[in-house]
């Protein structure tokens, strides 16, 4: 494997974690808003409260991973995503500060204010609405070189159907991920009324998933044949990924074995994420940038990789000490202690 | 091409999100030593305050990492969005500090989670304190890596430019540059140094406000320790800063203290109004800045005429260091009386007065770290990368940061009043007379 093989498959690795348990963060902040309007207890607030608060800032690191390394790795994306970037990603991080805020302000603030609730919760979806149109611009088309200088073609941008089929696959994406993991944990934690609640919104947010998956191809295919081709090409990931997808809708239908629904729902994602991935290669930006040409030197390269490595040595044995106090811990999930500072 | 507009805005923004960042990120930086300093104390003297004072502390210590975290993400992505031309130069010669500094973000973030929720939950309280090490390392090692970054931006070491490509890289010396271990030095100081003070204006402050509570007194005299030893370890290597700015950036502390001939025996001057060359009003200390910049009194320093106009920084960065260095001072001075005073009995250090001085001490060192960061940014005008590359040509060519700004003057503004009126209120509700007592009903005695 190359260098630069090796570069992008770690940080498409971390945005991948990122796409995970950002999206359970993000959609449980949306079904605890909906369930605060439609007047039904706060269910989900205490889940909230359980599972996300002690981990919102590792999920954060996540993101914050992503794009140093990929600044770290390929120097050159500074130069094109940066300078065309500029709005929609201002734009997430003002909602990533009133997300990252909630916790903080609200598990000591004012018991419960409603409108930071909403906030938060639309929040959760604004997010990855503005995330997910990266994706849209890296399929190429909206971004021209002016004076040497690139520039973001807004209109062309928000007016291409493709545009609103990632962010429609993106939302889908984030309330079922969200909705699937909840209804294990919440099963877990003995809460049964959540539970139904949370594997009634599973179910639902399938149905927008799988159109919003068939939309993109299309348009994709009118607005990038080199990339659909290469999709093609992989066609067998993306086989995979729907086959688990159907055996996880079937144990949500069948109301037990929650916990393999979570691994399938993660491997469906790892395969279409990954699929994805593979088939965008050599591309970071069609037309106008690879991993290659926007490759760091090998010195640096080589001392990013050690780092990385050394630094996961680091990580692997914490991140196991939180599962297991926070996600395997049965006292802790079913909230018999409560061992705040 | 250079779009003036961008770059104006790009600066405005830059400076608006590190200056408000460093509020955060200094208490985060800080406060974990002290938390882990109070409840090791506790831990070894069995003593309920101590342990409590760690716990109160940790727990608004919650509200100002969300806000450092989140202001952090954004000057992270800033830095892409409005240099894209000084990153794509940087990340090949300095990614690496940048990139080890995540690692120090997890490794702390994931502690923290822990710590913050395990209160009580282990029996033997050691466990829960080893805890803490890891965030305070963690806090520590990214403000080490991110200093390395800013430093290398002062002293650019570590690769060669021919024929305009970049050649010759060494991760390794561009992180060693000669600018990083003073750099180093005095910020983590200087954050635990101002942590201290917060810390200790905070309980001067309930003291005031007439709670007469043994736990405010603990805390006071602690912080007033710590705040000693480290306002004078930074006063230390503040000295070394200006050795270091001699050697290798003298335009920027001939600028700084107003120098404009080279001289041997040259004096230092405080405050003054300048017409010119012409410095009024200003208190003179004969052969200072020759002690200052070489040990030596009769030494000669190097004046800033002797550099080419365009290259020298504003002239009003001589009010920023002098504020930085006369604030510095007087924190040394102020825990010093206080400290030497407790163990002597001197009565006036428990008076109304000398109390409103301490609690002034918190804010004054915030403003000596804004003034000290803004000296080190400013004096570094007109170059981005010193020698290498101006401000100018790094900045993005958007059209929209003039919008942006503002985003960020509102999102900075949110959060800048929430977090104070969530703490304030955190610590109304539950305050330390209520908090001991209901502990005493829970456990059924031990601490008063
Ligand atoms: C509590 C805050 C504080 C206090 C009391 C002091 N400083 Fe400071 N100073 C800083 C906070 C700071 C800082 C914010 O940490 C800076 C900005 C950038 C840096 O490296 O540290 C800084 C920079 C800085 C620089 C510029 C370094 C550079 O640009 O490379 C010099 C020469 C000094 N300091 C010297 C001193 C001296 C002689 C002090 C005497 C007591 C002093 N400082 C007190
Ligand atoms: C956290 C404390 C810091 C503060 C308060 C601060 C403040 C400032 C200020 C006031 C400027 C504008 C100077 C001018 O245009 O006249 C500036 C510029 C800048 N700083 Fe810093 N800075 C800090 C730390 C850092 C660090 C650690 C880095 C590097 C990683 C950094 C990178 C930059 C960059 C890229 C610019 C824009 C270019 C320039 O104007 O020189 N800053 N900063
Ligand atoms: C241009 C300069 C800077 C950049 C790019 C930067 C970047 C960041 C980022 C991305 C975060 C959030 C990390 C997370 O998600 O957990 C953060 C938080 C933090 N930053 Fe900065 N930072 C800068 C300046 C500084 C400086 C100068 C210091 C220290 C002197 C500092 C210390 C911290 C600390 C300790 C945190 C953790 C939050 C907390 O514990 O309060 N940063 N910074």
């Amino acid at each position: 494997m190359s260098l630069e093989v090796l570069g992008v498959s770690v940080l498409w690795l971390f945005l991948f974690g990122y796409l995970i348990i950002a999206s359970i963060d993000f959609g449980a902040g949306f079904f605890n808003a909906y369930s605060l309007l439609v007047g039904k207890k706060r269910i989900l607030t205490v889940i909230i409260q359980r599972y996300l608060s002690p981990v919102w800032e590792i999920t954060n690191v996540f993101l914050v991973f992503f794009f140093v390394g990929i600044v770290g790795f390929f120097p050159r994306t500074a130069y094109f995503y940066g300078t065309t970037l500029l709005v929609p990603v201002s734009i997430a991080l003002g909602l990533l500060a009133i997300r990252g805020s909630y916790y903080a302000f609200e598990s000591y603030g004012s018991r419960g204010h409603k409108g930071y609730s909403f906030m938060y919760g639309l929040a959760g979806l604004l997010i990855p609405a503005a995330l997910s149109v990266v994706l849209a611009i890296s399929e190429g088309g909206f971004i021209t070189i002016i004076d040497d200088n690139p520039v973001l073609d807004y209109a062309a941008l928000f007016t291409s159907s493709l545009t609103w089929s990632i962010v429609l696959l993106a939302l889908a994406a984030v309330l079922y991920i969200s909705a699937t993991f909840l209804t294990w944990y919440a099963n877990k934690a003995g809460d049964r009324e959540a539970t139904n609640l949370l594997r009634k919104y599973a179910l639902i947010w399938s149905i927008p998933l799988a159109i919003s998956v068939i939309g993109i191809m299309v348009e994709l295919r009118k607005h990038n044949v080199i990339h659909f081709d290469r999709m093609i090409d992989f066609w067998y990931l993306f086989g995979i990924s729907a086959v688990m997808f159907v055996i996880t809708i079937i144990i949500l239908l069948m109301r037990r074995h929650y916990g393999v629904a979570v691994w399938l729902l993660i491997g469906q994602f790892a395969f279409a994420f990954f699929g994805y991935g593979i088939s965008h290669y050599p591309y970071l930006l069609y037309p106008h940038l690879t991993i290659y040409d926007s490759f760091t030197n090998e010195t640096m390269a080589i001392s990013l990789v050690i780092a990385f490595v050394l630094g996961l040595l680091l990580l692997i044995p914490s991140l196991y000490l939180v599962f297991k106090l926070f996600l395997f811990d049965k006292d802790y999930v079913r909230g018999k202690e409560d061992h705040h500072a | 091409m250079v779009n003036d507009n961008a770059v104006f805005f790009s600066r405005l923004l830059t400076e608006l999100t590190l200056t408000f960042h460093i509020i955060y990120a200094t208490i985060g930086v800080g406060v974990p030593l002290m938390i882990m300093i109070a409840q090791w104390i506790g831990i070894k003297k069995n003593d309920e305050h101590y342990i409590l004072l760690a716990r109160r502390i940790a727990r608004g210590f919650v509200i100002t990492v969300a806000v450092g975290v989140v202001t952090g993400t954004a000057i992270g992505l800033q830095l892409s969005l409005l240099w894209p031309n000084f990153m794509q130069l940087a990340g090949n010669v300095i990614a690496l500090p940048l990139f080890m500094e995540t690692f120090a973000f997890f490794f702390e973030a994931i502690f923290l989670g822990i710590y913050l929720y395990t209160w009580d939950r282990f029996e033997n309280q050691k466990k829960h304190f080893l805890l803490l090490i890891p965030v305070a390392v963690g806090a520590s090692m990214s403000a080490v890596f991110i200093t390395m970054v800013n430093a290398f931006m002062n002293a650019p070491r570590g690769f060669e430019v021919v024929d305009g490509q970049i050649v010759n890289i060494q991760p390794i010396v561009a992180m060693f540059n000669p600018a990083m271990p003073t750099k180093v030095g005095h910020v983590l100081l200087t954050a635990y140094m101002t942590s201290a003070f917060v810390l200790a204006a905070i309980a001067a402050f309930r003291m005031l406000k007439g709670s007469k509570h043994i736990y405010y007194k603990k805390s006071l005299y602690l912080f007033m320790k710590l705040g000693l030893v480290f306002s004078i370890g930074t006063a230390v290597v503040g000295d070394f800063s200006a050795k270091y700015l001699v050697a290798y950036q003298p335009e920027k502390l001939a600028a700084a203290e107003w120098h404009f001939e080279t001289e041997k025996g040259a004096s230092l001057l405080v405050f003054g109004i300048r017409d010119g060359e012409d410095v009024k009003y200003a208190i003179r200390i004969p052969y200072a800045l020759s002690l200052l910049a070489h040990n030596n009194p009769f030494a000669e320093v190097t004046g800033l005429n002797e550099f080419p106009e365009d290259e020298t920084p504003p002239l009003y960065i001589h009010f920023l260091f002098d504020l930085m260095v006369t604030i510095g001072f007087f924190m040394v001075g102020v825990s010093a009386i206080y400290v030497i005073g407790k163990l002597r009995r001197w009565r006036f250090i428990h008076s109304k007065w000398f109390r409103w001085v301490i609690v002034a001490g918190g804010p004054l060192s915030m403003i000596a770290i804004e003034a000290g960061w803004w000296l080190a940014e400013v004096g570094r005008q007109p170059w981005i990368l010193v020698r290498y590359m101006k401000v100018a040509e790094a900045a993005t060519s958007s059209q929209h940061v003039d919008l942006m700004l503002l985003l960020f003057c509102l999102i900075y503004l949110i959060l800048g009043i929430g977090s104070v009126v969530v703490l304030r209120r955190m610590f109304k509700r539950n305050p330390i007379e209520r908090e001991i007592a209901d502990r005493h009903a829970e456990k059924g005695g031990g601490i008063s």
